[in-house]
Order: structure tokens, then C-alpha cells, then sequence
């Protein structure tokens, strides 16, 4: 679930602005909250290298790190990709197949929740509610809430992104 | 040195000031279901919830890993309010392990064998259905394997590789029916900072840490 996906040279810029960060904070195991929520601020997520930062910096095992990071929802292990999808599984949604849409997403994008495609084209993450309970099973498609999302729909979206980068590419080559 | 004499199922004891209930019974000889705490610990984390124990003037039964012992006390490790609450927790965890003692290396030695037979609960106890985490195993270290499948969230393994040695390779990661016990990123043991002492598949109460070589106990 917690792939590496950064390069050498996003390796090293990972780590620069992570220890940027340090500069406002005191040593003290505390601290790791708002650290972490700075650093994903900064970076979109939290990778292993600056994770390894945070560590040294306030002096604990990274495994602490990792667990404090796995435990909230706030936090994303992955980057985020140009397209975020949110699966919603509140209640109504849950009622309503979200669970079959979150599979369609799945199995369309080839990634898990929490993860994002190797291209970095699409994010695929759940939420809980988004109060628009009546257009269940809801997708937020780039933070617009898509409703009766079934699995032909999940087709359908992907297939207007494709669209999409086709018109760019022609565009850009044309 | 101070101690303090109670009385626990009858039986007169005499053990340290500051003990706990749970230490001070099982040097006795009397037996209490636990597997989270440990001798060693300053304060026991209580989160097995499976040493339940009565104590004469107490409304509500107690974590014996918790209480501390105190002059005259009288314990009860048999009452039924203790037990069933003991019992409802041990068939909770049940639930969500896979129990397949016949292939398991543990077998004999294994706490989750012992506590069943002690409650008087069948280790394939149906009271509650069957959730398995089906996580892959790790094989990776060359002194033990690790199935986190078998693993009971005591948290034994994670203290004692930071407290007692100072490492930290181990940790909780995750929330809920997710969590699980693991490395760094969940790492390979073989990939990880892991020194291989052993400390933590000798504490393991279970068969998730074994040794490979098949012994239950470090040679
Ligand atoms: S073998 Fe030792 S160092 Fe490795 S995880 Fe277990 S306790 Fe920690
Ligand atoms: S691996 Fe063993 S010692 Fe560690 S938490 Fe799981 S059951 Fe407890
Ligand atoms: S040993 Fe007391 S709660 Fe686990």
C-alpha cells in the first residue's frame, strides 16, 4: 500500500523541503502533528523519505511516524495524482452500491484505496458523506460531486477524460 | 523489602508492595488469562481485556494486570461476572483469527491454546462469524517468520524491541480491523532495522513470531 514512488532527484528535493519545515518547530515528539500537516501541505503527501526526516528530526523510530500517519485519514501516503476521484460511502451511498462503485474505480484505475496510478494521472481515495446523500452512490469527480455513479458510469467518466487528453495532445501536436 | 498478604481463591499469598494482582498470581501458581502485559512493563496497557478478576468490596470486576494488590485483599479469579466478560473478549478475538493449530508451530506452547482451555471455550468457538484478515506473511528474516494473520495486538513484541533494546523496528500501524503490528512502511524484516535478537518472537504469545527453526524458544 505504500509504494516508492519518487526518483532520486524528487528524493533529494523531498528531503530539502521537509527539513525547511524543521526550522519552525522545537525537537519535541509533540510536534509530529502539525509537522505532519506542514510537510503534506508542502508536498501533497508524505513520502518514506521525509518521513525518515521527521524522524531523525525529532529523534524517534520511524515506525512512529509511519503509525501516527497511518492512523488519521488526513494523511496521504501516496502523491496526489492530476484527477482525484472520492468514492463516497456514507450511509446513503453505502446503501445505494458504493462499495460496487469503489470496485469499478478499482479495478478500472488498477490501484487500491489511498493509492494513486503510476502515471499520476488519477488519485483514488473513499470519503464518508458528502451531503448529497440523494444523488447516490456519489462520486467526487476534481472536487464536483457526480451522482448515480454505477459502474457504466465509472466507463463513462474515464472515457471523457480520455477524450480529453486526446483533444490536448491533438492541440499540442497540432 | 515491604510486602503485602492477600488472599487470592482461597489461597493465602504473600507478594511485594505495588504488585499487581496479575503477577502475584501467576508466581503462585494460580493462572489468569492475559496477553498483553508483561513482567518488565511499568504499566501495563491493559488492552487484551482478558485478566478480569472480582475483588471482595468491588462493584465491578477489574484488569488484574491494573490493580494493585493492597493488605487483606480477597480476589476471585472464578466469579461469573469476571469470566463472562472474559470469555465474551477471548471469542471476539477468536473471530478474526484463523485457529489452524493442526499446522501451526506453536502448537502446545501457544497462550491463545492455553486461555481457550482455561475459559472452557472451544478454540472454533462459532458464537461470533468469522472475519480473517488474510495478510501476506512475512518470511524475510532469516532468524523467524512472521504471520501478522495469528496476530493478537498484544503489542509484547513492539515493547520489547524498543524498551528493552532500544531499536524500535517494530510498531502498530493502521486504525480498526486494519491495524495491524509492522516495520517501517511495512518493510520487509529482512529489509528493515531489525538486528535479529529474537526478543520479540520470545515474548509473542501466539504463533505470529516463531523462530525458524521450529523451536518455540531461542537455542
Ligand atoms: S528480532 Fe529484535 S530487533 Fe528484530 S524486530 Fe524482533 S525485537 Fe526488534
Ligand atoms: S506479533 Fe505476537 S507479540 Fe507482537 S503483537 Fe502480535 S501477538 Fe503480540
Ligand atoms: S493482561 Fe490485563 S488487559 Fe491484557
Amino acid at each position: 500500500m505504500n509504494k516508492k514512488v519518487s526518483t532520486t532527484e524528487e528524493q533529494v528535493k523531498i528531503r530539502q523541503e521537509t527539513k525547511q519545515i524543521f526550522k519552525r518547530f522545537g525537537k519535541k515528539r509533540g510536534n509530529l502533528m502539525p509537522i505532519l500537516q506542514k510537510v503534506q501541505g508542502k508536498l501533497g503527501y508524505l513520502p518514506q523519505e521525509a518521513m525518515l526526516e521527521i524522524a531523525d528530526f525529532l529523534e524517534i523510530p520511524g515506525i512512529d511516524v509511519y503509525s501516527v500517519i497511518t492512523f488519521y485519514n488526513q494523511f496521504r501516503l501516496n502523491p496526489p495524482g492530476r484527477h482525484s476521484i472520492r468514492v463516497c460511502l456514507g450511509t446513503a451511498c453505502h446503501m445505494k452500491g458504493g462499495y460496487i462503485t469503489l470496485d469499478a474505480w478499482k479495478r478500472r484505475l488498477d490501484i487500491d484505496r489511498g493509492e494513486t496510478t503510476p502515471d499520476r494521472e488519477f488519485d483514488l481515495d473513499s470519503v464518508a458523506c458528502v451531503g448529497c446523500c440523494v444523488m447516490a452512490p456519489v462520486t467526487v469527480v476534481d472536487g464536483k460531486p457526480q451522482g448515480k455513479v454505477e459502474p457504466t458510469k465509472v466507463d463513462g467518466l474515464l472515457l471523457a477524460f480520455e477524450h480529453e487528453q486526446e483533444k490536448k495532445s491533438k492541440n499540442e501536436n497540432g | 523489602m515491604k510486602t503485602v498478604s492477600l488472599t487470592i481463591d482461597g489461597k493465602k499469598i504473600e507478594t511485594r508492595h505495588g504488585e499487581k494482582i496479575l503477577w502475584a498470581a501467576l508466581e503462585n501458581g494460580i493462572y489468569i488469562p492475559n496477553l498483553c502485559g508483561l513482567r518488565d512493563e511499568a504499566e501495563s496497557v491493559a488492552s487484551c481485556r482478558l485478566c478480569f478478576v472480582e475483588v471482595v468490596g468491588k462493584e465491578q470486576a477489574v484488569t488484574a494486570c491494573t490493580e494493585m494488590v493492597t493488605e487483606g485483599m480477597v480476589v476471585n479469579t472464578r466469579g461469573a461476572e469476571a469470566l463472562r466478560m472474559a470469555r465474551s473478549g477471548f471469542e471476539l478475538l477468536l473471530s478474526s483469527l484463523p485457529m489452524d493449530c493442526a499446522h501451526c508451530v506453536k502448537s502446545g506452547s501457544c497462550e491463545l491454546q492455553k486461555i481457550a482451555h482455561h475459559l472452557n471455550i472451544k478454540l472454533k468457538s462459532k458464537r461470533f462469524r468469522k472475519l480473517l484478515r488474510e495478510l501476506p506473511i512475512d518470511d524475510s528474516s532469516s532468524l523467524f517468520t512472521y504471520d501478522p494473520n495469528k496476530c493478537v495486538l498484544c503489542g509484547r513484541c513492539v515493547w520489547v524491541c524498543r524498551e528493552r533494546l532500544g531499536v524500535g523496528v517494530l510498531g502498530f500501524a493502521n486504525r480498526g480491523f486494519q491495524r495491524v503490528v509492522t516495520t517501517f512502511a511495512g518493510e520487509p524484516f529482512g529489509e528493515s532495522k531489525c538486528q535479529e535478537c529474537g526478543d520479540c518472537v520470545s515474548v509473542c504469545p501466539t504463533g505470529a513470531l516463531t523462530f525458524k527453526n521450529g523451536k518455540t524458544e531461542e537455542e
